[in-house]
């Protein structure tokens, strides 16, 4: 079963076209890296697909339904979870507090109906011991650690992953690889954004390359980054 | 193992308990004190009101409005056309100033949420002023110089002959009482309400979307409804607020009515001395405020030179406010609204928050 399908989906700022007739789907349970340079059009292909940014032409279906031109909060509700590049915790509400919005809010459940919900993934994601503490005194990884646990809260079908191990040191992003590899055993379809390869690779059956707003390729990792065409471009080795 | 939510704390029971016996002291009040203490209670009270809604507006709701005598005005306008016009009580037609100042809360919204931060503040205060300039061209009600209520009307408000009899008052010491009555009553209505939305659900999500506005949309939160929402709520709140006042009065006029000064430097004053963002905040500032005030009043400009250099310390030295400061000490919390996970097992549970004991 196909969660979410993009066909020939454009976007233009001004002259610049940052995302060039991009055309992909993934089934229900994978995990997809994307990957490719700076200005690439990485943030911009997860905008549109979380309803952030609308495409000037193309379609996208998530579960089926058109949602090409839904708000972001539609989106939300019906399945579509993301986490930031940079932690956005609401500072001043607890750890707990923060699930429990997004959960109460991302599944359209009163608070009460959400207190297990929280608690599960409150395990799964290592911050149980710091429920009660406010999202503001956390460390980066307890940080990156929220932003995962905030958009699982919200039910999502799809998990929108943001360059969630840039920035942390090596033994925390194997710790933060573990609890993703963790989630997508459970069954998560994530898409995930990253700059390091290795915690990607670690998670992800299959890896899509942007470049200058086009996919140059899509496929295994191993086979992705064995290819000549992405070895020059992006990671610009002269085969 | 099992987890539960609770918000209840034993420090907010006893809270609870004092507010509800200073809510009985406050009833009887009238039947011991002198007419010049309930007038100044009415003040006090008034003011408590107007400080709490503009910090559920800006301390809750991050919208930071310097237009609140918008509402005031309009409000008190209201009740006195009710009044005037069409012979309604006066205290009848305080509902009246809370449906107009809604009506006004429309377009406003409209057009101030278009503009962000200081923008907002800056838009809301013109709003206000050109209500104030309209109003000003109502002949009816006394044009730019104002009127005052017809003696017709405030001899026989109603409620009034009955605290006559009470308390053996004289009718314009009675009808001081019944303002009084009616001030504490919609200030006590007013925490409640403002306790019981932080307490709820969309006391998160408006905690979510004062934290971050991306944040709260990316689950699913409805950062523009709630910010209406809000915004709605506390101008009919400040509308009836503004009807009591004149009520009280007696007489209006556009510049008294709209003053920028009384009904909004004054309020944000209390609101930041005392702790925005916390329903204990305005609560301690309008003490501060109104002991300053009754001590310095004498000293003309000294004593808003005064006022504002409390004001800048409070600002650079307790940013979180005097109740924020004793808080930060004490882990005091009058009105709790954090939840906490307890968990009850053997399981290693989360730590508790300082300062505060499980009921």
């Amino acid at each position: 079963m196909t969660i979410l399908d993009l066909s020939d989906v454009s976007k233009s700022f001004g002259a610049l076209k940052v995302t060039d007739a991009v055309s992909f789907s993934v089934p229900k349970g994978q995990a997809l890296g994307i990957i490719g340079p700076n200005g690439a059009g990485k943030s911009t292909l997860f905008n549109l697909i979380t309803g952030n940014i609308t495409p000037d032409t193309g379609r996208i279906t998530f579960l089926g339904l058109d949602v090409t031109r839904r708000p972001a909060m539609d989106r939300v509700r019906m399945g579509v979870g993301r986490s930031f590049q940079i932690p956005q915790p609401f500072e001043g509400l607890t750890v707990y507090e923060n699930l429990a919005v997004a959960a109460s809010f991302g599944q359209g459940k009163s608070e009460a109906a959400v207190t297990d919900d929280c608690v599960r993934i409150l395990h799964d994601t290592e911050l149980m011991r710091l429920a009660n503490t406010p999202a503001g005194a956390l460390s980066l990884l307890d940080r990156k650690r929220l932003e995962l646990a905030r958009a699982m809260a919200t039910g999502p079908e799809l998990l929108l992953l943001d360059e969630i191990a840039g920035g942390l040191t090596e033994g925390e992003c194997k710790a933060l690889v573990a609890t993703i590899k963790g989630l997508h055993a459970q069954g998560m379809t994530i898409i995930w954004i990253e700059h390091v390869l290795h915690a990607l690779t670690a998670v992800v059956e299959r890896l899509l390359v942007l470049d200058f707003g086009r996919v140059i390729g899509i496929g295994e990792p191993e086979v992705i980054m064995a290819s000549k065409q992405v070895r020059e471009i992006y990671l610009g080795i002269e085969a | 193992m099992t987890h539960h939510v609770v918000t209840r704390t034993r420090t907010g029971t006893i809270a609870g308990i004092a507010a509800v016996a200073l809510m009985v002291l406050g009833l009887v009040l009238p039947a011991f004190a002198s007419r010049a203490l309930i007038q100044d209670l009415f003040t006090i009270l008034t003011l408590l009101t107007l400080a709490q809604l503009w910090n559920l507006l800006a301390g809750y709701g991050g919208l930071v409005s310097v237009g609140q005598q918008a509402f005031v005005g309009i409000g008190a306008y209201a009740m006195f056309a009710g009044v005037i016009l069409w012979g309604i009580d006066p205290v009848l037609a305080i509902p009246l100033g809370g449906l107009a100042a809604l009506v006004l809360a429309v377009p406003t919204a409209f057009f101030a949420f278009r503009l962000q931060g200081a923008y907002f503040a800056i838009g809301t205060w013109v709003i206000a002023e050109v209500t104030r300039l309209l109003v000003a061209q109502w002949k009816a009600l006394g044009g730019g110089t104002g009127t005052s209520l017809p003696r017709e009307a405030t001899s026989d408000i109603i409620g009034v002959e009955a605290i006559r009899a009470l308390f053996g008052l004289r009718e314009a010491a009675a009808r001081d009482v019944l303002a009084y009555w009616l001030a504490l009553a919609l200030a006590a209505l007013t925490i409640a309400a403002i306790y019981w939305l932080l307490r709820n659900r969309l006391g998160l999500a408006l905690a979510a979307v004062r934290d971050n506005t991306e944040a709260a949309k990316s689950v699913g939160v409805d950062a523009r409804r709630i910010k209406w929402a809000v915004f709605l709520i506390a101008a009919f709140v400040t509308g009836l607020t503004g009807a009591l006042i004149y009520v009280q009065t007696a007489r209006i006029s556009p510049d008294a009515a709209f003053s920028v000064t009384d009904w909004t430097a004054y309020v944000i004053f209390i609101v930041v001395i005392g702790g925005i963002g916390r329903i204990e905040g305005p609560i301690i500032g309008v003490i501060v405020f109104y002991i300053l005030q009754s001590t310095l009043a004498d000293f003309g400009a000294w004593y808003l030179l005064t006022l504002g250099v409390i004001a800048i310390s409070v600002m650079l030295f307790a940013p979180r406010g005097l109740w924020g400061l004793l808080s930060a000490r004490t882990g005091l919390h009058l009105f709790p609204v954090q939840r906490r996970l307890i968990t009850a097992g053997p399981d290693h549970g989360p730590s508790m928050t300082k300062g505060e004991k499980e009921p």
